[in-house]
């Protein structure tokens, strides 16, 4: 216990160099990636790329149905994954395509035969993410044909039912019924109705290399550790499978491989950074989305960027996980978005689990002390 | 002479011939909920902004008779998970139950060793044994690579409560063990080098299970740390309460053993410390519950919920039982204070379920995610 | 592509892919680059971030259109009247770069006075023959030219389309001098007055109603576009597969090109027509062909009755008293004689030009599958790299062609749906095919991988890059080089000695390569230098060193130069950041290295740049050059003052101010007397299968386009024939970044099977609703010659539009799916029907109509009777939508419509003795198919004529969906 105070310096908060802090003497220039995901084209070539590099096995051949996601999120078997998000909003600086098309008409048309149009609010909300009546037939027949749903049903709030029920039958990234209407719900967008508008966004995922890393923290064995890059790695050769990376992650990276044993995740190809290579999946992204290099470089490109896109209308345009105050003293790799991090899969605020350690053991110590007490204080009293 | 597609009968899939003619949806058919946009704005429409909820919407979102909050609106990608499920299976959980009942034993196997009540000392060390026994095996098969274990011991983690965990059952496992065998002492002759060792084995008896009695509070303590150090919601954030539930839990079950097994006349202390037990595992175990906003949630939801439920009483009656026992007559004290015993064992071991098990359930709904978050974020966004 | 061909000289993209990032405006239409070309796209992406406008045209919102500024949703086949409506504003308006147009297009030559527009024959142009479908281009001419219409209109129908073909390399030969002008562009006559006439119709109201594209977002992409052009500013178009895979595709195309000649944008950076090919390597298998009617660099395939000499042959592309490098047609002919036979080819026997194969016809693919449907004619078949089971249009008629013949060579990296179509088909189900009974004999020869052989892509910027050898291949696969070199070897073997006329082209070749390592591997360096050519002087620098003497040799002469200097100029690997945006050290670009063709253009007719903003290329008076940053498409020394002197012709011919050095006239063509079969200017046609009446004109669809009548491509009508209700909605294919064509490369890989792991449609909401289709759930699209069904994703990417005052829903599929592989499906293009392009027989892929129905197909023969009852139902016969002339239909003139339908349409076995063709027209039809009887499947035209009453009548009014 006397040894954490000293500990907590690298377990939360700002801090530059997590490769040094890690007990590298002279480390290089901390390396990341900066996903602009305002110019993804949503190729995959990352996906590929990174598997082919890596050998990391083929994922499931299913269709997920959320557009053209079909890898389903990052997992032991997916290090890179790009999401595809169909939104009624342009981007700022694009011009509504709909816009006075038949379909502005046609909207309007369907409101007349609502509930069947979906128009009905009230009617559409009842059905969401129970499925019932029109998406329990999807859903099973999603079943039969995908190998079931795994992972949260449903979206928004309308997941709820759905996961509770226990519908998690297959791997994390195995084929289910979504309940199309809650991948954005709800989206207020007050402003916007009929076909006017649609926009498509695309982000490719990876695992995060955060400043603070709980996964590395956590694991009882060292098979995670600081790389000299300052990015977190598995050594297969020492990871007994204990799965504690696992739970936490607090982006859902990590994963264990079910054939396997073992817990794998995107190495941000530490054998090609040790040839002074780029990584796999930057080498082969043909827009520059993803860009390779030192963090503190990426930091300032991402920011000019940021502002550039709100110079030309583009506002929501946020970065993510570039802040070194944040709660895991921030990210390797982060992104600049379109939308909210949550539209993307990514938690809004993460904070490594590791800040609340400390305190963990002194509530720990306590209990334990009360356990002692208790025991004296029961051993104490009259035989009857 | 321009087609008219919306305008033809109904079709009856599947049957050929010349009445067979393409249309449109048959009545019965239900539209099924269009995604992208469409459903944006059937949001927009239904929900209008993330803080004037229409009541309707409340009512579609109202998972579960039991939810103490109202579900809250979020978005989310495709209602996927954000984080991934733990890996842990159901041995991790008994785990939890044995490694507490074999630290509350040792506890009680002093008491019982000072006091001189031998029949029970006997009992709760031979218990203790077995149940760190289990522990052990409850541990290793859950790896993903059993035949690594042990890695656990390449490093020492202050910062891996697993690594922590590892050395103090490895510390705990051979003292309670030793403690154990000092039993056997008393069936070896009286003279000779085995009459050596009889004699030497009462007090080396002690002094071990002294030793497993100051290490045993660690023991159960230390997997609530190990919950708690997570990305997992509903095991992070009640990480002040988590240690003194699992530490009364531990006690509780080892008074439960004792009441079970020992003779009435010896397991006063034990009817004694069930009480304190019980109430501090209730006590914390009810703000766990409570305290929490949405991440109490599934404490409340689907098994987890009925597993607590039924914790509760079970330990409540167990530790009531315990006393009660104390003043009845000899034989039917015997009973009831078997069956409290029961109940205290059963009680502690649903305990450690529900906590499991609704750990996992606040990893398959991202709103446990999210929400929280997204209200940690705006809250500092108004705070600055 | 003559398309492009006609228009400026030479069928290939104008320009480099770098080129786009200096454009200020980029209309991306027909073309879903980011998913189909998304490495060029990273150029693009720079535009943008320069501040460049991006436009995306396409009936789909696409990952292109998620990156577009503004994406145009459009009805699928309307583009000419989008584009023509663009032109017509430019016109109305004269916003056209009027300083350019008049110096470097044809805009004041004048036309001939026989020439009748579509405005005054109603949809036809002048010289339309309703016998041969086809049209006699002479009234085309400029005043004055008439003589020289194109010569082979009296020959075999669709002969025409050799010259279409031919002009990847060079415009359409016509006499230059004499040509009038009248630079005011005033003149009634004059191109830019004629074009004014003939456009006049495109107006935005039009553009609504025929292509659904409101006005106010016309007006946005027409003011883009032509704001941004000019003297400062520069837009770039680039269209792909979504234009040429059409029956009317090089049309448009040429609109394109048109109003890109219009604004002034050719030749000039960030302007230029960006052609996207297919894949990897299609521009080279099109300058170094592997089409039936072409010689390496786009030289035509000898004809049997027309070019019974080569100086016959030579005079023929020459033309007469031709301005342009095309004049030295002999040399290139001579040199590529000379590199085929080496020393037997001399002088005295006309270098063996007499031993070349000769055409007699159309021989393209789609009618050599007819023939082996028919049987008797055709025997074998080599496949190599291809997949027709799979992705050549109407997939059904493709596999029963193969189960017809006596053998089938397959050369593929995977067992792919055309090695085992005979066990795995369709057909095998509906018992059209019994693989017990099927006669093919089919060899699979595992081929190598393009990292498995060395050689060289010329890809879609006529960029040649050599590709190293990375690893072996496999087991026994090998490359082609070595299976062709070989193969020719033994069969020599086998002749030797022979003194069979037939034998002794084989035996003349020069077939003497040198060859490596064990494998005995010919080398492909060996290979390219042959292409580059030699002299007396060892490698030649380029193709101005070609004789016609027989002193030297060319493989390819356009490739002429790749081997200059005894290096291989395509395997360059300068970076790019080492050197200029247009990296003329990376690889090697034909012509001569040029990377922006006609890029004299982007100097004003006395050298200087337009301006400072746009310079490429101008003249130094100093240095007496061209100079800039890119190799000037141009005599590099012939001064802009240069006239060229009376009498003169040929390359001496072109004047200072002929940016355009391979048309024949020197300049762009804004009106193409030649060289494009269909018409001189582009009309607006509905595609041969559309829901709609043509809006435009009288004429319904292309009355030149090629149709097949076989019982196996039955057409649906259009209006104004009956039946067209019973195929309500559009489809439309295409391609997925994840996967490769015919899926021979991805569908058989984890990495890319798992990425798109199932075939699926993409339908609006409001379609989905309509049909009950459920998103995941199955749906199956008709047509009357297939049933394919397929996942449903409904997404608001595709949107219904208002057209002719009703909703067009578009269904749109991707057609990589096979029986084989790791992800299986139906095949797609089994729904399309043969009905191609006459310039350059292309089928027609991306559009059609059909219907949906929710759920999975019927199975096995029930299949058929599905088809049969819409066929019957819909009146579908082999006479259905093959009219060619609509006025004939309307204004009956006796004939019914299988009598009408016959003119001119191509037969079974086109060229066969009569009794063959009876044969297989007269085949009595069944309102049900006889499985394992593939000729009963079909619906005689006499059966529906004689009982109308088997004509469902359009559904009644009142039953909606609600």
């Amino acid at each position: 216990m006397a040894a954490l105070p000293d500990l907590t310096a690298s377990l939360y908060g700002r801090l530059d160099d997590p490769a040094r802090d890690a007990g590298y003497a002279d480390p290089p220039p901390r390396k990341g990636f900066f996903t602009d995901t305002s110019v993804c084209i949503g190729c995959k070539a990352c996906e590929v790329a990174c598997k082919e590099w890596n050998a990391v096995p083929e994922d499931g051949i299913d269709l997920l149905g959320m557009s053209y996601d079909n890898t389903g999120g990052l997992g032991a078997d997916s290090w890179r994954a790009v999401a595809f998000i169909e939104q009624s909003r342009p981007v700022g600086n694009q011009s509504a395509p709909y816009a006075g098309a038949a379909t502005g008409g046609t909207s309007q048309q369907l409101q007349q035969d609502a509930p069947a149009a979906g128009f009905d609010a009230f009617a559409e909300a009842a059905r969401l993410g129970t499925g019932v009546p029109g998406g329990h037939p999807v859903a099973d027949r999603a079943h039969e044909n995908t190998g079931g749903c795994g992972g949260g049903c449903g979206g928004g709030s309308a997941a709820a039912p759905a996961a509770r029920s226990g519908e998690q039958t297959g791997g994390r990234t195995g084929g289910q019924f979504l309940g199309m209407p809650g991948m954005l719900a709800p989206a207020p967008l007050p402003d916007r109705d009929g076909r006017q508008d649609v926009r498509w966004l695309m982000m490719s995922n990876v695992c995060k290399h955060c400043t603070h890393a709980a996964c590395l923290d956590v694991c009882p064995t060292g098979a995670l550790f600081r790389t000299e890059f300052g990015t977190v790695v598995v050594q297969e050769d020492v990871c007994n499978g204990c799965g504690y990376c696992v739970s936490a992650c607090p982006y859902g990276v990590i994963d264990k491989r079910e054939d396997d044993g073992r817990a794998w995740k995107c190495t941000l190809c530490y054998d090609r950074l040790g040839e002074d290579e780029t990584p796999a999946c930057a080498k082969a992204c043909p827009t520059e989305s993803i860009q390779f290099g030192d963090l503190d470089e990426l930091r300032e490109r991402a920011e000019r960027r940021r502002q550039q896109l709100h110079d030309v209308g583009v506002t929501e345009a946020r970065l993510y996980g570039e802040d070194p105050e944040d709660g895991v003293g921030g990210d390797g790799a982060f992104f600049l978005l379109l939308d909210e991090p949550e539209v993307y899969g990514l938690p809004p605020d993460p904070v490594v689990t590791t800040r609340d350690l400390p305190s963990m053991y002194k509530h720990m110590a306590a209990a334990a002390g009360f356990m002692l007490l208790g025991t004296v204080a029961a051993a104490l009293g009259r035989r009857s | 002479m321009t087609p008219k597609p919306s305008q033809e009968t109904p079709h009856q899939p599947g049957q050929p011939g010349f009445e067979h003619v393409p249309g449109t949806v048959p009545r019965e058919r239900e539209v099924p909920p269009p995604i992208g946009g469409q459903a944006a704005r059937m949001w927009d429409a239904g929900m209008g902004s993330r803080r004037n909820r229409g009541k309707d919407g409340r009512k579609r979102r109202r998972g579960d008779a039991n939810a103490v909050v109202p579900d809250a609106e979020f978005r989310s990608y495709y209602g996927r998970a954000v984080l991934k499920p733990p890996v842990w299976t159901h041995e991790i959980a008994y785990y939890l139950f044995t490694g507490g009942l074999a630290a509350g034993c040792s506890m009680l196997a002093v008491v019982a060793d000072v006091r001189g009540d031998v029949a029970a000392r006997r009992a709760l060390r031979t218990t203790s044994l077995t149940a760190v026994g289990a522990s052990a095996y409850f541990l290793v098969a859950d790896l993903g690579r059993p035949e690594r274990f042990y890695n656990m011991l390449r490093v020492a983690k202050v910062t891996s409560p697993m690594s922590v965990g590892t050395y103090i059952l490895s510390v705990f496992g051979p003292l309670s063990g030793a403690a154990a065998v000092a039993e056997l002492g008393a069936l070896l002759p009286e003279r000779g080098v085995p009459g050596l060792l009889r004699r030497v084995a009462g007090p080396a008896g002690s002094v071990a299970g002294a030793g497993a009695a100051l290490t045993g509070p660690l023991l159960a303590t230390y997997t609530a740390v190990l919950f708690a150090d997570t990305a997992v919601p509903s095991w992070h954030e009640p990480y002040r309460e988590l240690p003194f539930v699992f530490g009364g839990s531990a006690l509780a079950a080892g008074s439960g053993a004792a009441l079970l097994l020992a003779p009435v006349g010896q397991s006063g202390s034990a009817a004694r410390l069930a009480a304190i037990g019980a109430t501090v595992e209730l006590a914390a175990a009810h703000r766990m519950e409570t305290a929490h906003g949405l991440v109490s949630e599934p404490f409340h939801l689907g098994r987890p919920g009925t597993f607590l439920k039924a914790a509760r009483t079970l330990t409540a009656a167990g530790a009531a039982g315990g006393i009660a026992a104390r003043f009845l007559p000899r034989r039917a004290g015997r009973v009831v204070s078997a069956v409290a015993g029961a109940s205290l064992l059963t009680g502690s071991f649903l305990t450690r379920m529900a906590v499991f098990e609704a750990g996992v359930a606040s990893t398959k709904d991202p709103k446990y995610v999210v929400v929280p978050q997204r209200e940690r974020l705006e809250a500092r966004q108004r705070a600055s | 592509m003559p398309g492009l061909g006609a228009s400026f000289g030479r069928g290939g993209a104008t320009g480099d892919l770098q080129d786009l990032s200096n454009a200020d405006v980029i209309v991306i239409e027909g073309s879903n680059m980011a998913e189909c070309h998304p490495v060029g796209f990273q150029w693009v992406m720079e535009a943008k971030a320069r501040g460049a406008k991006v436009f995306h045209v396409d009936p789909r919102f696409t990952r292109t259109s998620a990156l577009a500024d503004t994406y145009v949703p459009i009805r699928t086949g309307t583009d000419i009247v989008l584009l023509g409506a663009i032109i017509n504003r430019v016109l109305t308006q004269e916003r056209d770069f009027r300083e350019y147009v008049v110096a470097y297009t044809n805009a004041s030559h004048l036309v001939s006075e026989d020439f009748q527009d579509t405005e005054d024959l109603d949809g036809l142009f002048s010289g339309f023959d309703h016998e041969t479908r086809s049209y006699d281009t002479k009234s085309w001419q400029y005043a004055g030219g008439e003589s020289g219409g194109d010569e082979e209109e009296e020959s075999s129908d669709s002969s025409d389309s050799e010259t279409g073909q031919s002009m990847g390399s060079g415009g359409a030969p016509v006499e230059h001098r004499g040509i009038q002008r009248d630079e005011t562009l005033q003149d009634p006559r004059c191109v830019y007055q004629v074009l004014k006439r003939h456009f006049a119709r495109y107006t935005p109201e039009m553009v609504a109603d025929v292509c659904g594209i409101p006005t106010e977002v016309f007006d946005e992409l027409a003011e883009a576009w032509i704001s941004n052009s000019g003297r400062d500013k520069t837009g770039a178009l680039v269209y792909s597969v979504g234009w040429t895979q059409r029956g009317t595709g090089v049309q448009y195309i040429r609109t394109g090109a048109i109003l890109q000649l219009l604004l002034g944008n050719m030749g000039r950076p960030g302007g230029g027509v960006m052609a996207l090919r297919g894949h990897a390597s299609i521009q080279g298998s099109t300058d170094i062909p592997t089409l039936y009617n072409l010689l390496p660099g786009y030289l035509q395939m000898p004809h049997a009755e027309r070019h019974r000499s080569l100086q016959e042959y030579v005079d023929s592309i020459k033309g007469t008293n031709q301005k342009g490098f095309w004049a030295n047609a002999d040399a290139y002919t001579v040199s590529l004689l000379k590199a085929y036979f080496g020393e037997e080819a001399t002088a005295e026997n006309d270098f063996l030009f007499d031993e070349l194969p000769r055409i007699n016809g159309d021989h393209g693919t789609y009618s050599q599958v007819m023939d082996m449907i028919e049987g008797g004619k055709i025997f074998g078949y080599f496949l190599l790299g291809q997949n027709p089971a799979v992705g050549s249009a109407n997939g059904r008629a493709q596999r029963l062609g193969m189960a017809n013949l006596d053998w089938l060579v397959v050369r593929d990296l995977v067992m792919i749906e055309s090695a085992t179509f005979w066990k795995d088909a369709p057909e095998v189900e509906t018992g059209e095919i019994v693989p017990e009974e099927c006669r093919t004999e089919v060899f699979f020869l595992p081929a190598a991988s393009h990292v498995e052989k060395e050689g060289t892509f010329t890809q879609t910027q006529r960029l040649l890059q050599w590709r190293e050898k990375a690893v072996n291949p496999p087991g026994d696969a090998t490359s082609e080089l070595w299976f062709f070199y070989h193969l020719g070897r033994r069969m020599r073997e086998k002749l030797a000695g022979s003194t069979d006329p037939r034998d002794q082209l084989l035996l003349k070749l020069a077939w003497d390569y040198p060859l490596h390592g064990q494998e005995q591997e010919p080398s492909s360096e060996d290979v390219l230098q042959e292409i580059n050519g030699s002299g007396p002087d060892g490698l030649l620098p380029g193709y101005t060193a070609l004789k016609a003497d027989g002193s030297t040799s060319s493989g390819c002469w356009i490739y002429s130069g790749v081997y200059a200097d005894g290096v291989n100029q395509a395997a360059r690997r300068k970076p790019g950041r080492e050197q200029s945006l247009h990296a003329p050290e990376w690889g090697w670009a034909w012509p001569m290295n040029r990377r922006v063709l006609y890029n004299r253009a982007s100097a004003d007719p006395d050298g200087k740049p337009w301006s400072e903003r746009k310079a490429l290329v101008w003249w130094d008076e100093d240095a007496r050059r061209w100079v800039g940053d890119d190799i000037a498409d141009f005599e590099a020394t012939k001064p802009p003052s240069y006239r060229p002197p009376e009498g003169a012709t040929g390359v001496e011919a072109i004047a200072g101010d002929d940016p355009f050095v391979m048309q024949s006239d020197g300049k762009g063509w804004l009106y193409a007397p030649k060289g494009v079969v269909d018409g001189p200017m582009p009309a607006h046609y509905e595609p041969a299968e559309s829901p709609f009446r043509n809006a435009v004109y009288t004429q319904q669809a292309n009355p030149a386009r090629e149709i097949y009548t076989n019982h196996l491509n039955e057409v649906h009508p259009s209006p104004p024939e009956n039946g067209s209700e019973v195929f309500p909605f559009v489809w439309f294919t295409s391609r997925l970044t994840e996967h490769h064509t015919a899926g021979g490369m991805s569908r058989f890989l984890p990495y890319l099977a798992e990425l798109q792991p199932a075939l699926f449609m993409e339908v609006s909401p409001e379609l989905a609703r309509m049909r009950g289709l459920e998103h995941l759930g199955w749906a199956h699209v008709v047509t009357a010659r297939a049933v394919v069904e397929a996942r449903v994703l409904v997404t608001d990417r595709l949107a219904p539009l208002k057209v002719q005052g009703t909703e067009v829903h578009q269904v749109w599929l991707p057609y990589h799916w096979g029986p084989g592989g790791l992800t299986t499906g139906d095949v797609v293009n089994d729904l399309a029907h043969m009905t191609l392009d006459p310039n350059v027989h292309i089928q027609e892929f991306k559009a059609g109509t059909c219907d949906v129905l929710p759920g999975r197909r019927p199975r096995g023969g029930e299949v058929l009777d599905l088809i049969d009852e819409y066929r019957v139902r819909g009146g579908v016969t082999m006479a259905s939508g093959s009219v060619a002339v609509t006025s004939d239909l309307l204004h009956a003139s006796g004939r019914d419509r299988a009598a009408l339908a016959q003119d001119g349409s191509t037969p079974v076995g086109a060229g066969h003795d009569p009794e063959q063709v009876e044969k297989v027209l007269g085949v009595r039809h069944d309102t049900r198919s006889r499985p394992g009887d593939p000729q009963q499947h079909g619906v005689d035209p006499q059966v529906l004529d004689a009982h109308p009453d088997l004509r469902r009548p359009p559904a009644p009014h009142d039953t909606g969906d609600e």
